[in-house]
């Protein structure tokens, strides 16, 4: 029986689809699950993906935080569930406090949309283990806020704790600086594409890898995150098998 | 006897996160020919009417809706403005307070 992995779905979510194509794609069987639903309906992880979340109004992220399924994916998290923020979905993690950080406009200003380099900077998470060899990864991002900002305490806390999952890197697999706008496409400090929380269930990052999922779309380097995540949520079901996640729905 | 409290929510970038906005407004003040122009943050500015018994309670109101909604503390720091009042019951009076107020918070999360 494949792993069953929730994708919500917001009002103005726009990548649920390619989210649920690639989640098929690894095996997986993709729930959709409506921002008014508090119900997960037993899935074994979930995924927030791309999009305009109630339109990004005030700030990305915020009004999408305090949506039902949102109180219940807080729950699902704190009960040691998976949980990935793809793009806007990072944005809705980090404003409801699930990983730490902000995003804030892109240095440049400007909306971006094509390919980027990340390295990873962790091999061994769930988000990562499958991620292959190949180094870096190219994705696309798409985004007009994806500044990754912390103050400097606890960025280096997220290094000396493993938690930087990501980072811009150079097409020679070389760390982006802060203002090389080629390979740091939105001036994200210590170059941070992505990020996870001290529990480490829970991550977050700006680049698309539903988007790198087949040869057929430019690249495939984003499908081994896709089959990470989904193969971590299946060993979880299988360990916690006939003892469901204690989730609580505040 | 409730009162209308009318209040402005000015949130700002702290000091030290990098405001791309600001920057682009002050990189064209040089086409307008305005100099000594420093210092340019762009913000947010959030009205809004409370109904409450008194200016502690509205306020306490709208401190609270601007730490947790309208700014994000990690990045932001807000202002709250009291400015002006109507008691609910005589609703075509014009604004009783007195001069309007201003206080800042940054409450945490």
């Amino acid at each position: 029986m494949s792993v069953r992995v929730g994708v919500v779905v917001f009002p103005g979510s726009n990548c649920d689809r390619d989210t649920t194509h690639a989640l098929a794609l690894a095996g997986a069987e993709p729930v959709e699950l409506w921002h008014e639903t508090a119900d997960l309906q037993g899935v074994a992880g979930v995924i927030l993906p791309g999009g305009f979340a109630y339109g990004d109004y005030l700030r990305a992220g915020v009004i999408a935080r305090f949506s039902p399924v949102m109180r219940a994916v807080a729950g699902f998290a704190a009960a040691g569930g998976l949980v990935l923020g793809i793009c806007n979905g990072f944005q809705v993690l980090a404003e409801a406090g699930l990983v730490p950080g902000a995003l804030l406009r892109n240095r440049g200003l400007r909306f971006l949309g094509r390919d980027v380099r990340i390295a990873v900077e962790q091999p061994d998470t769930p988000f990562t283990h499958l991620a292959g060899p190949r180094r870096p990864l190219r994705m696309p991002v798409a985004h007009g806020e994806g500044c990754y900002f912390a103050d400097p305490a606890t960025l280096d806390d997220l290094e000396a704790g493993g938690r930087v999952l990501f980072r811009y890197v150079r097409e020679d697999g070389t760390v982006a600086g802060e203002t090389d706008d080629l390979a740091n496409p939105n001036g994200s400090l210590r170059a941070i594409a992505g990020v996870r929380n001290a529990a480490g269930n829970v991550a977050g990052l700006m680049p698309h890898p539903e988007r790198a999922s087949e040869e057929v779309l430019g690249s495939d380097d984003g499908f081994g995150l896709i089959r990470s995540f989904v193969e971590s949520a299946a060993v979880m079901t299988r360990a916690t098998e006939g003892r469901p996640l204690e989730v609580a729905s505040r | 006897m409730s009162i209308e409290f009318r209040f402005a929510v000015n949130v700002l970038p702290k000091p030290g996160i990098l405001d791309p906005q600001g920057r682009a407004v002050e990189g064209s003040l040089a086409h307008l020919s305005i100099e000594g122009v420093t210092g340019v943050r762009v913000g947010r500015r959030v009205e809004l009417t409370v109904a409450a018994e008194d200016e502690g309670a509205a306020r306490a109101v709208v401190e609270r809706l601007a730490g947790e909604l309208l700014s994000n503390p990690l990045i932001e720091a807000f202002g709250v403005e009291l400015l002006g009042a109507t008691s609910s019951t005589t609703s075509a009076g014009s604004p009783t307070a007195a001069a309007p107020t201003t206080s800042t918070g940054q409450a945490g999360r």
